[in-house]
């Protein structure tokens, strides 16, 4: 299967029925994904941490709800993180492109990339590591432990990932 | 009239229904004034009050009241945009527009000088916009209330704070109180 189409058919069979997005290049095609599913309704936000705070409402409102971002993101959204999704123990998938990685064009991009898991790990989110398309297969199981345990879990999905940035 | 007489006349009006409030004073304040499991206080993260009481509007029926401030918005601008273009009928947004930054020590702000908060949710696509004195403010709730229209209030009032304790509850009591009473509503 297409691997945006087996991700958001992994977002369906978890019940995932709202998902806010933040829009990253190689993201394009799981977020287009999204938009036509049927099943989920698709919010795009203009920053991460309002679609994190939409996310929080909708699951207070009996809705399950995941973020598509960049890990640019990360930056933005620690306070977020913590005192709202944390605080108040909420569920969050955060599936993020993890920009600055092998194969990335665009030097400042490596800036963010360096801190990005120091990041996460200081702020105690698990966090999972896509880089061959098979290690897809953990994203049901990912996805599930986030439910059970009302945590942000982050998936890192690289450049290998989604098959690099074309020729360079 | 200050914001805590606004959410005094308010509290009657907005009693029996799913509140998402404000950090800081407003929170407090609400607290104080009508405690109450569909409230939910937020404890930290200054302006997403309107976001996530218009995720709670999307993922379910019943009617939510997001109580923010002028300066809240203006941290959160980008959510004007996406409250227009996400029509939530059962969404009420009341922007409590006292020109400052009142937990903070009433710091003035641009809310308070040149910047229509009115005109910018229209600008943005918010379709039905009311700017109201604080005096009108509980009765333009109630009209909104009764109207089934997504609605955004902007409701000038006076800077100026009184004496409030702070929050102790739990953050995940006031969550999971506030999800069982949403829950229970809807059933």
């Amino acid at each position: 299967m297409d691997i945006d189409k087996k991700i958001v058919a992994d977002f369906v069979n978890n019940d995932i029925e709202l998902v806010t997005t933040v829009p990253c290049k190689q993201l394009a095609g799981v977020i287009d994904e999204i938009d036509a599913c049927k099943d989920i309704y698709h919010i795009p936000s203009n920053k991460e941490d309002e679609g994190i705070g939409i996310c929080a409402g909708a699951f207070m409102g009996g809705k399950r709800s995941a973020i598509i971002m960049q890990n640019t993101a990360i930056g933005v959204t620690v306070n977020t993180l913590v005192t709202l999704t944390q605080f108040y123990r909420m569920p969050l998938p955060m599936l993020i492109s993890y920009r600055g990685e092998l194969k990335e064009p665009v030097a400042c991009q490596v800036e963010m990339a360096v801190h990005t898991k120091a990041l996460l790990n200081q702020l105690h989110i698990p966090t999972y590591h896509f880089h061959q398309q098979s290690d897809a297969e953990e994203l049901d199981t990912i996805l599930k432990y986030t439910f059970m345990c009302n945590k942000p879990v982050a998936i890192l999905t690289d450049a290998t990932f989604w098959g690099g940035y074309g020729d360079q | 009239m200050i914001r805590s007489d606004v959410l005094k006349e308010l509290v009657p009006v907005i009693s029996d229904q799913f509140v998402v409030c404000n950090i800081g004073l407003p929170s407090q304040e609400l607290h104080m004034l009508d405690d109450q499991p569909t409230n939910f206080y937020m404890l930290g993260t200054m302006g997403l009050a309107s976001s996530i009481g218009l995720g709670v509007a999307l993922a379910q029926d019943k009617k939510v009241i997001s109580i923010d401030g002028d300066g809240s918005v203006l941290t959160n601008f980008g959510t004007l945009p996406t409250i227009a273009n996400n029509v939530a009928d059962n969404f009420i947004l009341l922007i409590i527009d006292n020109g400052s930054y009142g937990s903070t020590g009433d710091q003035p702000t641009y809310a308070g000088k040149k910047t229509s908060l009115a005109a910018v949710a229209k600008a943005c696509g918010c379709e039905t916009v009311i700017e109201c004195q604080a005096e009108d403010c509980a009765d333009v709730m109630r009209e909104a209330i009764a109207g089934d229209k997504m609605t955004i209030i902007v409701c000038k009032c006076e800077s100026g704070n009184i004496k409030v304790p702070v929050i102790t509850k739990d953050p995940v009591v006031i969550r999971d109180r506030f999800m069982t009473a949403i829950r229970e509503a809807n059933t």
